[in-house]
């Protein structure tokens, strides 16, 4: 892969992915810590020929969004928790009428105002379901200052892949961290672009929801003579509002189906010093990195630690995590919350004796509280 | 001879799900009829609604249709419009919608000056959900969430989008299809935001204890609250109180419309033009 070297911020670098990416329509609201993201777009977007504006609330900033893509543009917001609370009923909307829309949450702490300028990780389960009703959400982590581009490019990809919003999520740390990065060229990057499928037989024949049970809709560009209906009720294979029994049931089934059956084109973990691992530390996004200091230096004194960090959140990966649970006696979780990760992994693992390592204070973990932790194990 | 409309409904929809003698059936004629007589092709028409017995417009009009939730129909529309400034974007919704849950976004859609046009379904009450009190159901009505009688003010939408700087602005009713028609032309021809509000009859959950149980009852109320402008500018402050306009009662082919000044914010940062100063406006503050 041909890499940049850039310095920029994780805000800042998940706009330039955005613009990379193909993505030519940004509508948000200025919200702490993500507001730059809107500032950083609103310059690029117009100069590559695309739309950023700032709407008048955050329900409408994911609505003009949706809208955008519906027309069959790439489109993107971005927020924090307290966004996405708002921003939740549009969201459903967009998984119901398998709309694509890549949604950056840059995460502070919650809930309700909570604390706009600091980090938190407390919108993890949030991103799981923000909606109402059933429908799989599909969540990236970025890791890193450099994940917050790739996985910001990987976003707008999967969500053509699968006609659903992707979550990014960022916390106030990565949003604001101003630093090196080594990112992909922007040929690279273009080079991968994979736009939605689109239907090009005759228009009696296209049903844009009329697809096998474990697919996405095949939804084409408006105002190309392919005239059908977006809606957020239950629908037929048209796109029109029914009531039918097994219609029903078979569009909900295939909401669920079209990821479960291909997690495998979604899953994506750091595995970091496992190999001889006796400790198993499990932790995302900026949390990580502490988590990586502190196992270098238990490696130091001899104590044989190591990492495993999801960057796919939602759907988690069951599998990797069930084995290690069987393999790993002492497990460790790290997060910026009171342990919304530990459920799910408790959950794969088929376990409850899992160690928690939290920090509801706003304030990130420094490697000397995972080290004095594990210490204790 | 008789207008065809076939051809612009989805037939395979009919009958719709609207009441016997229910107006929105003369309004979505109406809008046809303008559409016909504007000669737009289909495929050039984004149809866009919300929540309530106006949501279903758009699913029976054979456009690109999108059926949004309640009150977003403008929020929405901004999106598809700013992506694809060349089509024609027509929002529907009913009072509710862009008065009440979707207030914010009206009165932004008209401050953009957009080149939308958001016909509101007006019928003074939520119908869809069985009789609850709307922000235009008169005070002093039965409603079945006020049922002493609805002591909440009653809100006249126009007033609301002129003052939000909405460019084209204008009132008719359902027993006058032919005006509305030829409103609605005039409405979706003016480049800028149009807001057009049609008065429809809900003799079902409006009229059924308002004394207004037949279709007929409860338009002939309509006729008597309503004047056309002309008429309503000679009356006197207090009589125009209990009576609402008709006809346009805006019209500003001036006030610059968003997606043409989006294009000079592009053209500033490709360097094609300077940056936009308030001497690109002719109103200064």
């Amino acid at each position: 892969m041909s890499t940049r070297e850039i310095i920029s911020s994780g805000n800042d670098l998940a706009a330039l992915a955005a613009v990379d990416s193909g993505c030519q329509f940004f509508s948000g609201y200025p919200i702490t810590p993500s507001s730059e993201i809107m500032h950083t777009i609103s310059d690029l977007l117009p100069e590559a020929g695309g739309t950023a504006i700032q709407m008048e609330d955050e329900i409408a900033g994911v609505a003009a969004a949706i809208g955008a893509s519906m027309s069959g543009v790439r489109a993107m917001t971005a927020t924090s928790g307290p966004g996405i609370s708002l921003k939740a009923e549009n969201l459903g909307l967009a998984q119901m009428a398998e709309v694509p829309l890549v949604v950056v949450n840059v995460m502070r702490g919650g809930p309700s105002t909570g604390l706009p300028t600091r980090v938190s990780q407390g919108d993890v389960a949030q991103a799981k379901n923000p909606s109402h009703g059933d429908y799989k959400s599909i969540t990236l982590c970025a890791g890193n200052l450099a994940e917050c581009y790739t996985e910001t490019v990987r976003a707008f990809n999967l969500a053509d892949r699968f006609m659903q919003p992707v979550f990014v999520l960022l916390d106030e740390t990565l949003g604001h961290m101003h630093a090196k990065a080594n990112i992909p060229t922007v040929e690279e990057v273009k080079a991968g672009i994979k736009p939605r499928k689109t239907f090009d037989g005759p228009a009696k024949e296209y049903f844009p929801y009329g697809v096998a049970q474990d697919e996405a809709a095949v939804l084409n560009p408006m105002f190309q003579g392919y005239r059908y209906h977006f809606t957020g009720l239950h629908h037929d294979k048209n796109g029109f509002p029914t009531e039918e029994i097994e219609t029903c049931r078979k569009l909900i089934d295939r909401l669920f189906r079209k990821v479960d059956e291909h997690k495998d084109e979604l899953e994506s973990n750091e595995e970091y010093m496992l190999e001889d691992a006796e400790i198993l530390l499990i932790g995302y996004g900026s949390a990580s990195l502490a988590i990586k200091e502190a196992v270098n230096v238990l490696r130091e004194e001899g104590i044989k630690a190591g990492m495993f960090r999801p960057i796919t959140l939602w759907p988690s990966p069951e599998k990797r995590l069930h084995e290690f649970g069987q393999k790993f006696d002492k497990v460790l979780t790290v997060e910026l919350n009171m342990g919304q990760y530990l459920e799910e992994v408790q959950r794969c693992m088929g376990r409850l004796d899992i160690e928690k390592l939290i920090k509801v204070n706003g304030r990130p973990f420094s490697p000397a509280d995972i080290i004095s932790k594990v210490k204790e194990l | 001879m008789a207008f065809n409309y076939d051809s612009y409904l989805r037939m395979e929809k009919m009958p719709t799900l609207w009441c016997w003698g229910c107006g929105d059936g003369v309004i979505l004629k109406s809008f046809i009829r303008a559409i016909d007589t504007l000669g737009w092709s289909k495929d050039d028409v984004c149809v866009v609604s919300g929540i309530g017995c106006s949501g279903r417009f758009s699913s029976y009009v054979d456009f690109n249709t999108v059926h949004t939730t309640h009150g977003r129909t403008i929020a929405f529309a901004t999106g598809i419009k700013l992506a694809n400034p060349d089509k024609h974007v027509v929002c529907v919704a009913g009072d509710g919608d862009a008065l009440a849950i979707g207030g914010n976004h009206t009165i932004h859609g008209c401050r953009r000056n957009i080149d939308i046009t958001l016909i509101v379904i007006q019928n003074f009450i939520y119908g869809l959900t069985n009789s609850q009190t709307s922000p235009t159901t008169p005070r002093g009505m039965w409603t079945v969430s006020q049922k002493a009688g609805n002591i909440d003010p009653t809100f006249d939408g126009c007033k609301l989008a002129i003052a939000a700087g909405a460019s084209f602005v204008g009132r008719e009713t359902v027993t006058a299809p032919k005006k509305l028609e030829k409103l609605l032309v005039e409405a979706m021809s003016h480049k800028g935001f149009s807001y057009v509000e049609a008065l429809s009859n809900c003799h079902i959950n409006l009229g059924r204890k308002n004394k207004m149980t037949s279709a007929m009852e409860n338009l002939d109320w309509i006729d008597s609250i309503t004047v056309s402008k002309s008429k309503y500018d000679k009356l006197s402050p207090e009589e125009q109180l209990n009576v609402l306009p008709t006809g346009i009662l805006k019209q500003d082919t001036e006030a610059p419309e968003y997606c043409d000044m989006y294009q000079e914010i592009r053209n500033a940062h490709q360097g094609k033009r300077g940056l936009i100063t308030q001497d690109d406006f002719k109103k200064k503050i």
